[in-house]
């Protein structure tokens, strides 16, 4: 039976080597906070000196960026083996991967590419979380993508992917606002009725980061998932509806390019916190 | 059962490194009324990553040849000689070898030992942690002892070897160091260690490379002081020593016992 994933239901950030006095200096409003893996492979040095430290302070999340779990390829065990020395050597509350690929052939691309959404990608997909459950003997959390093309044989709606993914593998979800928002106004679909359709019973993460603004070739919205700014206010917005119906969850603030003072982020934290506060508080009354 | 998909990857996959190549035929036509940008944004991300990852690793190189020469240099190694493994900081170990190679870098012969330095640099950082030796244990040893002692490096300890003054080029482009002209042009070999939690560039003495390689490959200090007057006739044993010492280089020392010691 894997771990399951236990992060708690507060407000965290995406871990930045420059914010770590202030992290650590005083009392902040996070309860947990979010590290890429593959950031931590080394064996020592200072970013193990302050991963150590952050542990006993704060719930951990584990997020990897580079297993390409959506790749048709199987995955790479010398990868997943250093995913599991990490695990095992800090035991985070949580681990999380994306629904994406990242590596083919012998090439490693370093970005969270696109895949078609067909039974033959579903039950590749379902077999490599299956591996890395077994392998991290942990519970791993699948994160909706922010995408700029979509697939001619596509045949499930992206929602009802992640949903059976999650059925037949038994993984957990985490819910990218920010990514939900980005695809939808790149695809010229709704945001709300893709919320509306998420199998919210099985989110346990939240994601929410900036994003930019650009047009295509055709003067249509273009939108990128640049995570260098502060979260949008219509993304702000479908986080508290969708809150709002699944009860207070671990909400995480990315802000990994152009990244600010810690102030800054801090702010982001709070307003993701007070939020969770409301959503608490209503499902109390 | 896969070879539909593997297919649609191999075609992405393919275009994405390539600009002149077609955007992938399996994108839908939705996106076909701008399918160009909207690929673009695929492979804007993946080589604006991989350049940012090398600029993160080679500051000093960078700054040697400024910003938009950098970012040349680094577009070609990326798409040439893409990464192979998802750890971003091994692709950089490639990148002297390349620059090396790279006509319009040729004018700068000592740059590719500057990209060098910075690998150990970055190999030094993440390097398993260790206890330096407590310099008290070098107390009391009698020179017999001492000739025939061992040492257990630190594991970040790193040697470069250069034909070029690398450390002092180096020194001048990283941080905000004001260059200025170099008034020894000869060979330096660098030391890269991280003790503690900063790493450290040094330049070592005559002789320091061989003694300490020889002391890495297990020979006792007086083979090592051997190997390095064969290296170089100026090689100073005191001063190595205490540069040893001082440095915090040394985990361990392994002291040959001498009869007195065995002798009930």
């Amino acid at each position: 039976m894997p771990i399951p994933s236990r992060l708690p239901a507060a407000a965290g950030v995406g871990f930045k080597p420059q914010h770590f006095a202030d992290i650590i200096g005083g009392e902040q409003p996070i309860g947990f906070v979010e590290i890429h893996a593959e950031n931590y492979m080394g064996a020592g040095g200072p970013p193990h000196a302050q991963l150590g430290a952050l542990r006993e302070r704060y719930a951990l999340s584990v997020h990897g960026v580079g297993l390409s779990i959506g790749g048709a390829a199987a995955l790479d065990a010398e990868h997943l083996a250093r995913l599991k020395l990490l695990c095992d050597r800090y035991q985070p509350d949580s681990f999380s991967e994306h629904l994406a690929w990242s590596s083919h052939g012998e090439v490693f691309y370093n970005d969270l590419l696109p895949l078609p959404y067909t039974p033959e990608t579903l039950a590749r997909i379902v077999e490599h979380i299956d591996l890395v459950q077994t392998t991290l003997g942990r519970e791993m959390l699948l994160e909706n993508p922010s995408t700029y093309v979509t697939f001619v044989d596509s045949t499930f709606p992206e929602t009802e992917f992640l949903a059976e993914i999650a059925r037949r593998s038994g993984c957990g979800l985490l819910l990218d606002v920010n990514n939900v928002f980005v695809s939808a106004k790149n695809h010229g679909t709704d945001p709300t009725s893709y919320l509306a359709a998420f199998p919210m019973a099985r989110v346990k993460e939240i994601h929410l980061g900036g994003h930019d603004e650009q047009t295509d070739d055709d003067g249509a919205p273009l939108l990128i998932d640049a995570h260098g700014s502060p979260v949008a206010d219509p993304v702000w917005a479908l986080y508290e509806n969708a809150i709002a119906r699944s009860g207070p969850l671990a909400t995480l603030i990315e802000w990994d390019n152009n990244v600010p003072a810690w102030p800054v982020l801090a702010r982001e934290a709070r307003a993701a916190s007070d939020i969770l506060s409301r959503a608490a508080a209503a499902k109390a009354a | 059962m896969t070879a539909a998909f593997s297919a649609i990857q191999a075609s992405f996959a393919d275009a994405l490194l390539d600009a002149d190549r077609p955007v992938p035929g399996a994108l839908t036509l939705q996106a076909a009324g701008a399918p160009r940008k909207r690929f673009a944004v695929y492979r804007n991300n993946v080589i604006v990553g991989l350049v940012e990852a090398l600029r993160a690793q080679f500051p000093a190189t960078e700054k040697i040849v400024g910003g938009e020469f950098f970012a040349a240099m680094a577009r070609v190694y990326a798409v040439t000689q893409p990464p192979r493994s998802p750890i971003l900081l091994h692709h950089g170990n490639g990148f002297p070898g390349f620059i090396e190679q790279f006509e319009p870098a040729a004018e700068l012969p000592y740059l590719a030992d500057v990209a060098r330095l910075e690998i150990a640099r970055t190999r030094a950082y993440h390097a398993a942690d260790a206890p330096t030796l407590d310099p008290s244990r070098w107390e009391g040893l009698d020179p017999a002892a001492l000739v025939g002692a061992r040492v257990t490096l630190h594991p970040s300890l790193q040697i470069l070897r250069s034909l070029y003054p690398v450390v002092t080029i180096w020194a001048m482009n990283a941080g905000d160091a004001e260059p200025s002209s170099i008034e020894d042009s000869g060979p330096e070999d660098a030391l890269i260690v991280r003790p503690d939690l900063d790493v450290q560039v040094r330049r070592l003495p005559a002789g320091g490379a061989a003694f300490l390689h020889a002391l890495a490959a297990g020979a006792s200090l007086g083979d090592a002081a051997t190997s390095a007057i064969a290296d170089h006739p100026e090689f100073d044993l005191t001063a190595n020593l205490a540069g040893l010492i001082g440095a915090g280089l040394a985990t361990e020392l392994h002291c040959t016992p001498t009869p007195k010691d065995i002798a009930p």
